[in-house]
């Protein structure tokens, strides 16, 4: 039974990571109806920035975290602006294949930058067990998942009481109606971009300990993190974060106790989950069902 | 200017398309072995982009997953002519490898045309991005599906058939030693003397085979009754294009291009293993069916062109990048990942400014063109 909760737990940390992730991509999905398939890819870019300033800069952790917060943020408004912008109005088709025109510079550039050797990435927290009720939980999985709620707390806190964050979710809501009160929408999308590389940007840092740093490190987290943010509900932050610990557990359960699974076919049963949800259910478990006129 | 009722543009691409192929028979008389083994990709290519693009380009059907496809195809054709020890299993069945290369190539297609079409079902209820994600998500986990299965599969080694007897009986060149093992087919007409150009000459045939049935596919009804439904559901709706039928058509057709292209491949290649199975080549079909032109047939050749050679020329861009960009001091700099960052860039400005590909762009030219003679005139 303590192995039993001792998997629990670090499914929530993995989970914790899939839902930073999933985070991001509702955040984007809800402003602007896009999946942005290189969400992954920039984090695994910027958790490089974290390790080259820590590495070959001296930064201490929690200054190069934050440093390399603010770098991704900074980047990712500049990335709507510049390469997302001008095809707002394109196909869907146009959109997805931009994107993944993304992915491979974002991991080309880092292969190329850093070569695509594996490093080990520092943990923010000390590699110890405290021991709860005869249950041994890692020091490093309590504070992965404590990172991750903190983030999304503050997320809630910057969308419910600021005026920028009003401003967002009415730009995502009704972009005209903003535009005719005087809402910069296409600023409030870019920073929706900038708030979406910072969840990514924590989540590449959150996992590489674990991972190790190389340019497909996010690939597979990326898949667990869509298939969060489809079990939640694409258009769901709560789905998100939900739907992330959901899958964090259950695929950590699997893993341990269903031998045909194994390590090997999490990313498949991620697969299986997403075909699933879309096919029984395509909102989600916490989605709007979307009713469309024709 | 006289008006001629006789349309001599009907006979221009049937023309051009006699002269590609004499083009084709006879280039490896002029280019070296080694180049011979890189066009025979090129071709492989262009059955693998002619397949995407009538699932993508025609019917609008995003695929982010075609290397899955791709794979089915080789790793069918690499179970049924290996030997290799022990025996690839699938249930009780043991698998002793009697079959002839050549003959594995159409059952390949069928094999990954079935499932493609069945895949083509579920997909029926994805539209536009969730079917982007969902063969994303494919692409992504097809490596660690291979391996799962290793009595299948070989694992993660894979499944090298090199040594295989029913592999062509033609001279290959060893691949650890470089030694020319000798062999050599006789056509009659001429003789073929080197694996490389065997292999050149078994996909074009294919390629161009298929090329035709492809075209002779698209330009009538079905091909009218595809591009309708790209351009709107609901429209091709109610005018009576039944969906389902043609979705999951294209489906099968596609998946049976990438199934061929895929045992085609496995046979160039003379072994497959997982990880070249990946979701780099998924992406690298969708940037040569990008530039090539979506909804275009002719202008594949360019697109598989460009994803054969510009990996390439991209490596030759090993020089360091500027200074002030490395944070990391790094010895013995390469530059591994040249090859996509020059892809992902080309792929964003195609569909920036040149959304129709290299398609769009000769039309585009071409339009130019009358309009300066017009003025002339």
């Amino acid at each position: 039974m303590a192995q039993f909760f001792q998997q629990v737990v670090s499914g929530l940390a993995s989970g914790a990571i899939y839902a930073a992730l999933a985070l991001a991509l509702v955040l984007i999905h809800r402003a602007t109806g896009v999946i942005n398939f290189a969400q992954g890819e920039m984090a695994m870019f910027t958790t490089y920035i974290a390790s080259a300033l820590m590495v070959s800069h001296d930064f201490p952790y929690w200054v190069a975290f934050f440093v390399t917060l603010a770098i991704a943020f900074v980047g990712g408004v500049a990335l709507q602006r510049v390469v997302i912008r001008p095809i707002e109005q394109a196909s869907i088709l146009t959109i997805v294949i931009v994107t993944i025109g993304l992915v491979l510079i974002f991991n080309g550039l880092a292969s190329w930058i850093w070569t695509g050797e594996i490093r080990p990435f520092p943990s923010a927290f000390p590699n110890d067990t405290i021991d709860v009720g005869g249950v041994a939980i890692s020091v490093q999985d309590i504070g992965t998942i404590g990172v991750v709620i903190g983030l999304v707390v503050l997320l809630w806190a910057f969308f419910e009481f600021t005026k920028i964050g009003l401003a967002m979710r009415a730009s995502a809501l009704n972009p005209d109606a903003s535009r005719l009160v005087g809402v910069r929408v296409g600023w409030m999308l870019g920073i929706g971009w900038g708030l979406a590389a910072v969840l990514g940007a924590v989540a590449g840092m959150l996992a590489a300990p674990t991972v190790f740093l190389e340019p497909n490190m996010m690939q597979g987290i990326l898949i667990f993190a869509f298939a969060s943010a489809v079990l939640g509900g694409i258009d769901s932050p709560f789905g998100a974060v939900a739907g992330g610990l959901m899958l964090g557990v259950g695929l950590n359960l699997v893993g341990n106790y269903v031998d045909f699974v194994g390590s090997d076919l999490r990313l498949p049963v991620a697969l299986l989950v997403i075909l699933i949800v879309l096919l029984v259910r395509p909102a989600g478990l916490f989605g709007k069902p979307v009713t469309r006129r024709v | 200017m006289s008006r001629v009722q006789l349309r001599p543009a009907a006979l221009v691409k049937p023309l051009l398309f006699v002269l590609a192929a004499l083009a084709v028979l006879f280039l490896p008389r002029f280019i070296s072995d080694f180049r011979a083994q890189q066009f025979a990709y090129v071709a492989i290519f262009l059955i693998a982009l002619i397949g995407l693009n009538v699932l993508t380009g025609f019917t609008g059907q995003i695929s982010l997953g075609h290397g899955a496809f791709m794979a089915i195809g080789a790793y069918t054709t690499a179970i049924l002519i290996s030997n290799s020890e022990p025996a690839l299993k699938l249930g009780s069945h043991v698998f002793e490898g009697q079959m002839q290369d050549y003959w594995t190539i159409p059952i390949a297609g069928i094999v990954a045309g079935v499932i493609g079409f069945l895949f083509g079902f579920p997909a029926l209820r994805l539209s536009g991005l969730y079917l982007a994600l969902a063969t994303f998500a494919v692409a992504i986990a097809t490596p660690a599906l291979i391996r799962r299965f290793d009595t299948l599969t070989g694992g993660g080694a894979g499944i090298n058939f090199f040594d295989s007897p029913r592999f062509t009986g033609l001279p290959k060149t060893d691949p650890v030693t470089f030694e020319e093992i000798p062999g050599g087919v006789d056509l009659r007409l001429f003789t073929i003397p080197t694996f490389n150009e065997w292999l050149y000459y078994l996909t074009w045939t294919v390629a161009l085979v298929l090329f035709v049935v492809a075209w002779a596919l698209l330009r009538g009804r079905t091909g009218r009754a595809l591009r309708s439904v790209r351009d709107s559901e609901l429209a091709a709706a109610s005018s009576g294009v039944n969906l389902a039928r043609y979705k999951t058509l294209a489906f099968g057709i596609s998946a049976f291009y990438a199934g061929v292209a895929g045992s085609l491949y496995a046979i160039a290649n003379t072994n497959v293993y997982p990880d070249a199975f990946g979701i780099t080549l998924s992406i690298f079909l969708l940037v040569g069916v990008v530039v090539g032109g979506l909804g275009s047939l002719w202008p594949l050749v360019i697109g598989a062109v460009f994803i054969q050679f510009l990996p390439l020329w991209a490596q030759s861009l090993n020089g360091p990048l500027p200074d002030s960009l490395l944070l990391v001091d790094v010895p013995n700099f390469r530059a591994p990942g040249a090859p996509a960052v020059v892809y992902g860039v080309i792929l964003i400005l195609v569909m920036l400014a040149f959304p129709g590909g290299a398609a769009g762009l000769v039309r585009r030219l071409g339009a130019l063109s009358r309009r300066l003679s017009q003025r002339a005139s």
